[in-house]
């Protein structure tokens, strides 16, 4: 569950960027957070990951408080997220399987566990046949699969994925927006931070609206809420 | 998942990340290697000459000359007067009969000089080693100052044991502050090469971070990899230290013809050398990794 309750950040060169923002996502939720460039939807995409601290107001993100958070708690916080960037962020290095015993190691799991998780999520990604190539060897689509794979590998409770279609045409965009829905449908909280109108609206989800760092509207089944920005 | 400490996980991420990074670690080895081939051979240096003052204050002798008036048992009765003098190690009587002998034997060449010298030439003595080569001059003082002796009656090289005493403290204060300076400097040498090979993982620290990594995680590959760089530097500088030694050891053999250079054999220290040059390329290497990485885990 992710709880911002009056929240305001402004940054060290005086810019405001969230101007008094509550919002609440309940564990399971599937949620859109739009707006327009310089919103503040990065910023409080960094406020949950604990990349940096609120100038007031609260934060809780999967029972941790991030006012008063610890250095060496953050860590722990954040295996509770998965997050997924547009631009994949994948290492070019390493292969697909690698890419996710990564993040798997990155927590300290062990070779029986990589053995016997990996597979399965490359497989709920459709990604099974893929294990072995390289970033570069595969679609921009596969490799935003590859991203949500990772995201999902060690089983965090919420994804927040920040414009995961802005590199990938429609139908790819469809079906990686698809393929999140199913992550949902499993269980998973999903945040997705997006510009895409119609995405929005096909998915008919709870849509937060965001401007000028003010939350301005938050309903379900949100065609007519984006309109307004 | 449990989090545990994953040794060999650590180790060959280290490996992995040198070889993937060959030129930069070549580059680090190299810059480990010259930094302790420099502070090695001032510090081979300063323990050499060290050694060697060691062996003159060991030859250095001071002469004490008993008052002519006095019999050999009036001259013998003063030595334990002598012996309580403050830095005299050892003490060696000799008859003014023994005296003339080894003078001379000493000039056998002129002994159509010799043959007519009444025994009472010359007086009876006392040859003094000293403990502290640097207080010869307060040592010869107080011997001065014993009845039977007097004024101007004690023969002391002073002047060459505080030269040698100069040499090695400026050799070791100039060796102390290079080895210093040479620290310092390979620490930041090797903190930026790692500092860029860091940064071309920045990446990879960002996605581990936000899998939610632990510092100490995503420190240790690079704490192996400036260790293993440091331990290899050492190795190779300890081997090169060696062929370096042992040809500067000919050439000060060749040109000493007065032996007044003893150097110490390279594998009597060779354990040493190897310790301490393990420990500073470890220290470089690791205190490196670990100044370079700081910055990127600020996520």
């Amino acid at each position: 569950m992710i709880r911002l309750i009056d929240v305001y950040k402004e940054y060290d060169n005086g810019t405001k960027a969230l101007k008094g923002v509550s919002v609440r996502i309940d564990d399971g939720e599937f949620v859109f957070l739009v707006g327009p460039s310089g919103s503040g939807k990065s910023t409080l995409i960094k406020l949950i990951t604990a990349e940096i601290a609120p100038t007031e107001g609260r934060v809780m993100v999967n029972g941790f408080n991030l006012n008063s958070i610890t250095p060496r708690q953050v860590p722990h916080m954040r295996r509770t997220l998965g997050v997924i960037f547009q631009d994949f962020r994948l290492i070019e290095k390493k292969t697909v399987y690698e890419n996710l015993a990564f993040a798997m190691r990155a927590i300290g799991a062990s070779n029986r566990e990589l053995r016997r998780r990996i597979p399965y999520v490359l497989q709920l990604v459709g990604l099974e046949q893929k294990g072995d190539r390289y970033p570069g060897e595969i679609s921009g689509g596969e490799q935003q699969r590859v991203a949500i794979a990772r995201a999902l590998v060690n089983n965090p409770s919420m994804i927040i994925a920040d414009e995961p279609t802005g590199n990938l045409d429609p139908q790819r965009s469809l079906e990686i927006m698809m393929l999140l829905e199913r992550i949902n449908e499993l269980g998973t909280t999903v945040l997705v931070v997006t510009h895409e109108k119609n995405l929005v609206n096909r998915f008919a989800k709870r849509v937060v609206a965001i401007e000028n760092g003010r939350i301005i509207s938050d309903e379900t089944g949100g065609y007519y809420n984006v309109e307004k920005i | 998942m449990s989090r545990r400490f994953d040794a060999g996980y650590y180790i060959s991420e280290g490996f992995h990340s040198i070889f993937t990074h060959g030129f930069m670690s070549f580059a680090a080895v190299c810059m480990i290697v010259a930094c302790l081939l420099i502070m090695g051979s001032f510090t081979l240096l300063a323990v050499n000459l060290d050694n060697t003052l060691g062996d003159l204050e060991n030859e250095n002798e001071m002469l004490v000359y008993i008052e002519s008036s006095l019999s050999e048992e009036e001259a013998r009765a003063l030595q334990p007067t002598l012996s309580q003098v403050e830095n005299v190690a050892q003490l060696t009587f000799v008859t003014r009969e023994a005296a003339l002998k080894d003078f001379k034997a000493k000039h056998e060449n002129n002994a159509a000089l010799m043959d007519d010298l009444p025994d009472d030439t010359l007086r009876h003595r006392y040859r003094v080693h000293v403990v502290d080569i640097e207080r010869m001059a307060e040592t010869q003082a107080a011997l001065e100052a014993v009845e039977g002796v007097g004024e101007g009656n004690v023969r002391a090289a002073i002047d060459i044991a505080d030269g040698f005493v100069l040499v090695r403290n400026i050799a070791t204060g100039v060796a102390m502050v290079l080895v210093g300076i040479l620290l310092v400097i390979s620490l930041f040498i090797i903190a930026n090469t790692i500092k860029l090979a860091t940064f071309y993982r920045r990446e990879e620290i960002a996605i581990m971070k936000m899998c939610g990594a632990t510092d100490g995680f995503i420190e240790w590959p690079f704490v192996v990899e400036g260790m293993i760089l440091g331990l290899s530097g050492a190795l190779i500088a300890f081997l090169a230290q060696w062929g370096l030694y042992q040809m500067v050891a000919k050439l000060a053999i060749q040109g000493n013809g007065l032996s007044l250079v003893n150097m110490l054999s390279y594998s009597s220290m060779a354990a040493t050398i190897l310790a301490v040059f393990c420990a500073v390329g470890a220290v470089i290497g690791v205190g490196g990794s670990l100044l370079a990485i700081r910055k990127f885990l600020q996520v």
